[in-house]
C-alpha cells in the first residue's frame, strides 16, 4: 500500500477468562476513508474498538498510528493520538448545555471562555453540516441531537480518527440519512471514520471498505463498491443463509385483546402512555415500532399487569367461552389465575424474564412453581421441560443445571421464549426478542413467532429493525412519545412512511424540522 | 524500530491486568482457600516471633488446646459454635433475599430479654413443662417483632433497612439497660445476677448431665430445617428470586412485600430462639453484652459459607476456633489480648482475600513481546 494508514491494527488478541473476544485481528483505515466494521453481536467489534480508545489493553498485537507503533493505555492516551469514540450510550451531563458538555474535562490554563467555545462549536457544526444550538440543555434534546453533541465533542478535541459504535441504533431512517451526510463531509475533510454496525444496507450506503469479524476472528476486508448483501452475510455468518422471513396469510382473525384509551404516568407523574387504543387479533403478528423509549416497554408491562394505569380499558376475549374479561388493575398472578394464558418475553431478559444465577431448571419453574399444595418444590416436570427446550430449540449448554447467565445471548433468549410458549399461550408479547442475537438465532425466534401465529396466538412483537418488522408482521402499530401515531398494513407500508410516523409530534412535542 | 524505543514502549504497558475467571472447579477453589490459610499461619508465625519471641508452634498448640484441651473446653467450644451458627442461620434468609439485616444483634438481645423477663416473672411459679415452652414462644415472638418492624417500614415506605436494623440494635440495648435497673439483684450491683439460682426455674434442663446438649440439639435441627427450607421449599425459592431480581419477582407475580415480611419474621424468630438459648440455656442472666457481637460475626459466617447452612457449620467453627484459641493464648502464654486479635485479623484477611483469587485472574505483563516479522 502506497499510502500510510491513519490507524492500523496488527494481530490484536484479547481474551476474557476463557472467552476469546478478539483473535489476531488486523484492520487499517486511511485518511479520508470510512471503514465499516461488520459482525454479529458477540463477534468482538466493540471490544476491538475499546482497545483503540484505551478502555481495554490488548493481550497481544500492535497498533500503529501514521505508521508508528503506539501504546494506548487509557482514554487519555487515545485522545492524545487524536482518536475519538462515540459510544452507544451517551456520556453527557443532562443539566449542562451542549457547549458546556463539549468543553467539559478539557484542561485549560485559562478560565473557560464560554463564548469562544460556543462560537467554535458553531464553526464545527457549520463546517460539517450539523444543526445544533450550543446553548440548549441536554435534557431538552432528542436522541439524535445528543448524538450530535457527542460527535462535536470529539471533533472539538481535534480528533482525526472517529469511531462510532452502532450510531444508527437509536435513529429514525430520516435521522440516519442526515448523519450519513455529515459523515461523508467529514470524510471529504480528511478524517478517518470507523463505524460499527450490523445493518447491511447501512454498510453498503456509507462505507468505502468493510472489515468483517466473526466470533472474534478477522474474516477479511472488502471494498464496498465490489460487494453485496449476500456476500457480506456469508462472511459474517460463515455460511450461505436465506435472508427472507416467511409470512403466512392471516387465517380467521378473531379479536383477542382490546386496549382502549390507555393512559399511564411514571412515578414523577410524567405521562408515558397517552390515549393508546388497539386490538390484537388471533393468528396475527402485530408489530410495534417506535424510537427506543417511546413507551413500548410500559405498554407491554401494562398489559402484563406490571404497570399501574391511570385510565383506560384492557379487555381479553376468552377464546373458549367468548366472554370478555377485564385485565385492568390485575396483578400478573391474578391474570394467570383467571385462566388468561398471556405470555410475555420482556426486553430485559436476565433482569426480568429470567434469573441469571439460577440454572435452566429453576428458571423453568418461575411460572409454574406454585402448582400443587405441597410446601416443597417439584423439580421433575421443570427438568423435563428444560431438557425438551434444550433439544427442540438447540440451546447450546453443558446441561440443564447450568446457570442461565453463563449462556450466550441467543441461548438465553431461546430458554426464555421456550418457557413462555410452553404454556400454550393465547397472547404472546415479545419485546425486542432478537436484540443482541446472531442471525441464526434471530431466525429461530422469527420461526417460533410464526409458528405461534399459525397456532392462532395473538402475537405482539416490539422490534427495532424496520426491515424485519415490515417482513415479519401483519400490521404495524407505530408509537411516538407515548402516543399512537398510526397502525399500518405491513404488506403495503414503506420504511419512510413508518419513519415519519415514528417522529410524528402530538401537539406538545417540539417540531422536528 | 530500534531497541531503545522498544524498551521505552514496553515500560508503558500496564504491569498487572485483572480479568474475571469462569467458575473454578470446586477442588481448585478449595485449594486456593487452604493455601490462603496456610500462608496466613506462616505470616502469623513471623508476627508472633517478631512481637513476642515465642515459638509460633507453641502458640498454635495452645490455640488448639484452648479449643479442644479438655472435655469441658470441647463442650464450651460446641456451645459457642452452636450459638454463632444459630444466629448465622437466622440472618441467612434475609441476606439471601438481599435484605441487609444487620440487626441480628438486637433481635437476639430482645429475645434474651424476653426470656429473662419470663424467668423472673413466672419461672418459679409455673411448672417447668409450661414455663419453658412459654418462655421460648415469647422470646421467639419478641425476636420476630424486632425483625418485622424494619421489614414493615421497608415494605410499606421503602426505608433503608441497613440503618433501620442497626438503630434497632441500640433500642434493644437501651431496653435491656432499663430493665436491669428494675431487676437489679443484689441491689446497687447494676446487674441482674443469675436468675433463679436456687430453683433453676425456667432453666433449660440438662441431658445426660450435659447442660449444653439441649442447645446443641436444637441448633442441629434448625440447621437441617434451614437447609431444606432454602433449597427445597417454595418459600426458599421465592427468597432466591426476590434476592436475585425484584423485577423478575414482580414479573412472575410474587408479592415482594409479603416475602420480605415473611422472611424477616423467620429471621427475627430464629434470632429470638438464639436469645432464648443464650439466656435460658446458657447464661441464666441478662446484660447488654449478652450477644457479644455475634449478630455481626454471623453476617460474615453467612457470606463466607455462601448462604449454605452446611458450610456455615465449618465457617462458624473456624471463627469460634480463632476466638477460643485467641483467648487461650492470652491467658496461657500471658500474651496481651491484642496479639490474639491481630492473629485473628490476619487469618480472616487471608481467607476473605482468597475469594478474590478464586474470582479473578491476574495477568502480569509478559517480559518480552515478539515483533511482527
Amino acid at each position: 500500500m502506497s499510502q500510510i494508514a491513519a490507524i492500523e491494527l496488527k494481530n490484536i488478541t484479547k481474551t476474557f477468562g476463557s472467552t476469546v473476544a478478539n483473535s489476531n485481528v488486523c484492520l487499517s483505515v486511511n485518511k479520508g476513508e470510512i471503514l465499516s466494521v461488520l459482525g454479529e453481536n458477540g463477534s468482538g467489534k466493540t471490544t476491538l474498538m475499546n482497545m483503540i480508545s484505551g478502555i481495554y489493553y490488548p493481550d497481544e498485537g500492535q497498533i500503529f498510528i501514521d505508521g508508528e507503533e503506539v501504546i494506548i493505555r487509557s482514554p487519555k492516551d487515545a485522545y492524545n493520538y487524536k482518536i475519538g469514540m462515540i459510544h452507544q450510550h451517551f456520556k453527557l451531563v443532562d443539566v449542562f448545555t451542549a457547549a458546556q458538555n463539549i468543553i467539559l474535562g478539557l484542561e485549560d490554563d485559562k478560565k473557560f471562555n464560554m463564548k469562544a467555545a460556543a462560537s467554535r462549536v458553531s464553526e464545527i457544526a457549520d463546517r460539517y453540516g450539523f444543526s445544533i444550538d450550543p446553548n440548549k440543555k441536554i435534557y431538552e434534546m432528542s436522541v439524535s441531537e445528543k448524538q450530535t453533541v457527542e460527535i462535536i465533542r470529539v471533533l472539538y478535541r481535534g480528533a482525526d480518527i472517529l469511531i462510532l459504535d452502532e450510531p444508527t441504533a437509536v435513529l429514525t431512517p430520516q435521522e440516519t440519512k442526515r448523519l450519513f451526510n455529515v459523515l461523508r463531509r467529514m470524510r471529504d475533510d480528511g478524517k478517518s471514520i470507523i463505524i460499527i454496525t450490523h445493518k447491511l444496507h447501512e454498510v453498503l450506503s456509507i462505507s468505502d471498505r468493510v472489515s468483517v469479524l466473526r466470533k472474534g476472528r478477522y474474516v477479511g476486508t472488502v471494498i464496498t463498491a465490489e460487494t453485496n448483501e449476500t456476500e457480506l452475510t456469508e462472511m459474517m455468518v460463515g455460511k450461505k443463509i436465506s435472508l427472507n422471513i416467511e409470512r403466512d396469510e392471516v387465517k380467521n382473525p378473531v379479536d383477542r385483546l382490546i386496549v382502549k384509551n390507555l393512559y399511564c404516568t411514571d412515578r414523577e407523574g410524567v405521562p408515558i402512555l397517552k390515549d393508546i387504543s388497539f386490538t390484537a387479533k388471533s393468528g396475527e403478528i402485530l408489530g410495534i415500532a417506535g424510537i427506543a423509549g417511546s413507551g413500548q416497554r410500559e405498554l407491554l408491562e401494562s398489559i402484563a399487569g406490571l404497570q399501574k394505569l391511570n385510565s383506560g380499558c384492557l379487555e381479553y376475549i376468552n377464546p373458549k367461552t367468548g366472554e370478555i374479561e377485564n385485565l385492568r388493575n390485575k396483578s400478573p398472578l391474578e391474570i394467570r389465575e383467571m385462566g388468561v394464558r398471556l405470555s410475555f418475553v420482556p426486553e430485559d431478559r436476565l433482569g426480568m424474564g429470567l434469573v441469571g444465577n439460577m440454572d435452566i431448571v429453576d428458571n423453568m419453574m418461575l411460572r409454574s412453581y406454585r402448582k400443587g399444595k405441597s410446601v416443597f418444590l417439584e423439580r421433575k416436570a421443570p427438568k423435563s421441560l428444560a431438557e425438551e427446550i434444550i433439544n427442540r430449540l438447540e440451546v447450546s449448554t453443558p446441561g440443564p443445571t447450568t446457570p442461565v447467565r453463563r449462556l450466550s445471548g441467543g441461548n438465553v433468549q431461546k430458554v426464555l421464549v421456550g418457557r413462555e410458549i410452553s404454556s400454550a399461550p393465547t397472547v404472546l408479547m415479545a419485546a425486542y426478542p432478537v436484540r443482541g442475537l446472531d442471525i441464526n438465532s434471530s431466525y429461530t425466534i422469527y420461526n417460533l413467532l410464526n409458528e405461534q401465529k399459525r397456532k392462532g396466538v395473538a402475537v405482539i412483537f416490539v422490534g427495532e429493525d424496520l426491515d424485519v418488522l415490515l417482513e415479519l408482521c401483519d400490521r404495524i402499530m407505530v408509537i411516538s412519545g407515548g402516543s399512537l401515531s398510526g397502525i399500518v398494513d405491513a404488506r403495503t407500508a414503506t420504511k419512510e412512511q413508518i419513519g415519519l410516523l415514528m417522529t410524528k409530534s402530538h401537539g406538545e412535542a417540539h417540531d422536528d424540522e | 524500530m530500534n531497541k531503545t524505543e522498544k524498551q521505552h514502549l514496553h515500560a508503558h504497558e500496564p504491569l498487572i491486568q485483572l480479568s474475571k475467571r469462569d467458575d473454578m472447579i470446586w477442588y481448585k477453589s478449595w485449594g486456593v482457600r487452604v493455601i490462603a490459610i496456610v500462608l496466613a499461619l506462616i505470616l502469623c508465625g513471623f508476627v508472633i516471633v517478631f512481637l513476642t519471641g515465642y515459638n509460633p508452634l507453641q502458640v498454635y498448640v495452645s490455640m488448639f488446646e484452648g479449643t479442644f484441651g479438655s472435655t469441658r473446653k470441647i463442650w464450651n467450644t460446641l456451645q459457642k459454635l452452636s450459638m454463632l451458627l444459630c444466629v448465622s442461620l437466622a440472618v441467612t434468609p434475609a441476606f439471601k433475599m438481599r435484605f441487609w439485616n444487620i440487626g441480628a444483634e438486637g433481635q437476639t438481645l430482645i429475645g434474651g430479654l424476653a426470656s429473662a423477663a419470663c424467668m423472673i416473672y413466672f419461672g418459679n411459679t409455673l411448672p417447668a413443662y409450661i414455663a419453658l415452652p412459654l418462655t421460648a414462644i415469647i422470646s421467639i415472638i419478641m425476636g420476630m417483632v424486632w425483625g418485622l418492624i424494619p421489614a414493615f417500614f421497608k415494605a410499606r415506605f421503602d426505608t433503608n433497612e441497613t440503618l433501620f436494623t442497626l438503630m434497632m440494635n441500640y433500642v434493644a440495648m437501651q431496653l435491656v439497660s432499663y430493665c436491669i435497673v428494675f431487676w437489679e439483684n443484689p441491689k446497687d450491683s447494676n446487674s441482674v445476677g443469675v436468675i433463679n439460682r436456687a430453683t433453676q426455674g425456667g432453666w433449660m434442663p440438662e441431658i445426660f448431665g450435659q447442660k449444653y446438649l439441649f442447645n446443641i440439639i436444637i441448633v442441629v435441627l434448625i440447621t437441617i430445617f434451614m437447609y431444606i427450607y432454602l433449597k427445597y421449599s417454595k418459600h426458599g425459592y421465592e427468597i432466591s428470586v426476590v434476592g436475585e431480581s425484584q423485577n423478575t419477582a414482580r414479573y412472575i407475580g410474587i408479592n415482594v412485600k409479603k416475602v420480605v415480611l415473611r422472611t424477616m419474621a423467620i429471621s427475627g424468630a430464629l434470632c429470638g430462639v438464639a436469645g432464648f438459648l443464650l439466656v435460658s440455656g446458657t447464661d441464666h442472666t441478662i446484660n447488654t453484652t449478652l450477644v457479644g457481637g455475634m449478630g455481626f460475626t454471623a453476617i460474615m459466617v453467612s457470606w463466607l459459607a455462601k448462604f449454605n447452612p452446611i458450610l456455615m457449620v465449618f465457617a462458624s467453627f473456624l471463627l469460634v476456633f480463632l476466638d477460643r484459641g485467641a483467648g487461650e493464648i492470652a491467658t496461657a502464654l500471658q500474651l496481651n489480648e491484642s496479639v490474639s486479635d491481630i492473629l485473628t485479623g490476619i487469618i480472616l484477611f487471608f481467607i476473605i482475600g482468597s475469594e478474590f483469587f478464586v474470582r479473578y485472574k491476574i495477568n502480569i505483563r509478559a517480559k518480552h513481546k515478539e515483533g511482527i516479522k
